[in-house]
């Protein structure tokens, strides 16, 4: 399912694919959590399509569904959510998360 | 002043963050003879950083003798352009230096995972312990709330210390929990940026090729423009045999747009002036990070009892549109931290007052006045004239010139620049306004 880039030289990268260059060394706990109740009171949602590894997910009922998995743990949901207890936010235990290697 | 509390800390020095600025800290504070921790969160130092590609090793002089000859470069800068995009058109002061390939240098490609690991080494042969693989997750304070070290999620995992040298990055929860930030205005969100990058493969004679290089020389391309009119830039730099391009954008600005961090990349790496520089590249990796980039008036206090803060955690980035530095200010402010922290412990004395050395030789290093001279510059780079009106202005200008349109006569330069600034909508009194700011901070 590759459409094919505008410089035609090789397929677009789904995102998928995209995330898949990334390292990740996934703990059992999640670093970040969401309270999908106050979600569905946000309008704004900039954690939706500001979070470079989008994972943050609207659900059909009007919620938000995460993943940590494949969090680079950079900040920007932190940052720019505004609803108070939305997300709980830290960074992984040690060792594990995003490691990337061309930084 | 009172005395050291009982028990004795585990160690002098407890640096958390094994980035430039802790690592420094850590080889400093080693190198003076105390016992140091250097905490790092990652499974190696480097793995949770990224950066807009280019280092300026100056600093490194003091710290590393003869650093050129270790450290783990990918190419030299010795071709440094600066290019303004509108939507299809690109103009570029592109500039070349051969002395920047010989010895002392002046910038180079560097992967993070390499260059932070070489740097904790450097620490860890001076006899500083590197624990990676450890969050700290909290401030040790004593009944007087002076810093006295941090807690682990390792268990029992508190690690004491006479001095915390808090190089935790932009996120800093340390410098945040020990209330540095409280005088800082604003949300954290109105100064920082989101920086994303894909590093695609080539092959070395390729990137050679392409961008004019031979040898470890090497292309860093600074962008203004070309974001989609969200406030930022963008870069482009060669590596060994892979070149890495990145948007940063501000995070207001993002969020205002409605658009994808990494569709504004794709944008960027379609336009006609960079696609071509790009094509058939495979993509290595793709990252994204933070940038603190509110420069001077947005720093956190840098010192308290017990504690100093360095590197991207004190907001010591300078990186708006053309300017992209920052592990230089990591160096540079590590060092001074390992250096404060090492004159307090020696005179028994890690107060605040004790401490007050690292803010002075901030003060009289390139640190502080180098961000102290910039401090206008974030507003401006980030100002719409600079990101929307500029670019168009002086493409226009340009095109005007370089357009040959016999057998009407060419118009002057004067008319070009009117004509060109009635359609960009840029007011002749804004223009000098920020041409005498940016006069005024790079005088």
């Amino acid at each position: 399912m590759t459409q094919t880039s505008p410089q035609g030289q090789r397929p677009a990268v789904s995102f998928e694919d995209r995330m898949a260059t990334v390292d990740f060394r996934v703990a059992e706990r999640a670093h970040i959590t969401v309270d999908t109740d106050v979600c569905r009171s946000c309008e704004v949602r900039a954690c939706v399509h500001a979070c470079p590894a989008a994972l943050f997910v609207p659900t059909d009922d009007g919620g938000i569904l995460f993943n940590y998995e494949q969090c680079f743990e950079c900040g920007t949901c932190y940052q720019v959510c505004d609803a108070p207890g939305a997300l709980t936010w830290s960074y992984p235990e040690g060792g594990h998360g995003v490691a990337f290697r061309q930084g | 002043m009172p005395p050291e509390t009982n028990p004795a800390p585990a160690f002098d020095v407890v640096v958390v963050g094994a980035g430039p600025a802790g690592s420094a800290a850590a080889l400093e504070a080693a190198r003076a003879g105390l016992s140091v921790a250097l905490l790092e969160r990652g499974p190696y130092p480097g793995a949770k950083n990224v950066y807009g590609g280019v280092v300026y090793g100056r600093i490194l002089d003091e710290l590393v003798p003869g650093w050129w000859e270790h450290m783990p470069v990918q190419r030299w800068v010795t071709r440094r352009s600066t290019m303004l995009l509108t939507g299809s058109q690109a103009l570029t002061v592109d500039f070349r230096a051969e002395d920047w390939g010989r010895p002392p240098y002046n910038g180079a490609t560097a992967f993070r995972a390499e260059l932070d690991g070489w740097l904790a080494r450097l620490a860890e042969e001076a006899g500083a312990v590197l624990v990676p693989s450890t969050t700290a997750t909290g401030l040790l304070r004593d009944t007087a709330g002076k810093v006295t070290g941090v807690r682990t999620d390792r268990p029992g995992g508190d690690l004491t210390g006479r001095v915390v040298i808090a190089c935790d990055g932009v996120n800093s929860f340390l410098a945040k929990e020990a209330g540095l930030f409280a005088k800082v205005s604003g949300k954290q969100a109105e100064h920082t940026s989101l920086g994303v990058k894909e590093t695609l493969a080539l092959p070395r004679e390729v990137v050679e090729e392409r961008f004019g290089l031979s040898g470890r020389h090497g292309q860093d391309i600074e962008i203004l423009g070309g974001t989609g009119g969200i406030p930022g830039g963008g870069f482009l730099y060669t590596n060994l045999e892979s070149v890495s391009v990145g948007v940063v954008l501000s995070l207001t600005g993002l969020t205002a747009s409605g658009v994808r961090p990494e569709a504004v990349l794709a944008g960027l790496k379609e336009h006609p002036a960079i696609a071509p520089l790009l094509r058939g590249a495979e993509l290595k990796e793709y990252s994204a990070h933070l940038i603190p980039e509110g420069g001077y008036d947005t720093m956190p206090e840098l010192v308290t009892d017990g504690m100093l803060v360095a590197g991207d955690a004190g907001a010591m980035c300078l990186a708006a549109g053309v300017w992209l530095e920052g592990v230089n200010y990591a160096l540079g402010a590590g060092m001074y931290a390992g250096r404060a922290a090492a004159e307090a412990i020696a005179a028994g004395d890690t107060s605040r007052t004790g401490l007050a050395g690292y803010r002075r030789l901030l003060e009289e290093s390139f640190v502080l006045a180098d961000h102290r001279r910039l401090r206008r510059v974030p507003g401006l780079v980030f100002s719409d004239r600079v990101q929307r009106s500029y670019p168009g202005l002086l493409c226009d200008v340009a095109q005007g010139f370089f357009t040959v349109d016999n057998p009407r006569p060419k118009p002057g330069l004067r008319r070009l620049v009117s004509d060109a600034a009635r359609r960009r909508g840029v007011r002749l009194r804004h223009l000098l306004s920020d041409a005498f700011t940016s006069a005024r901070s790079f005088r």
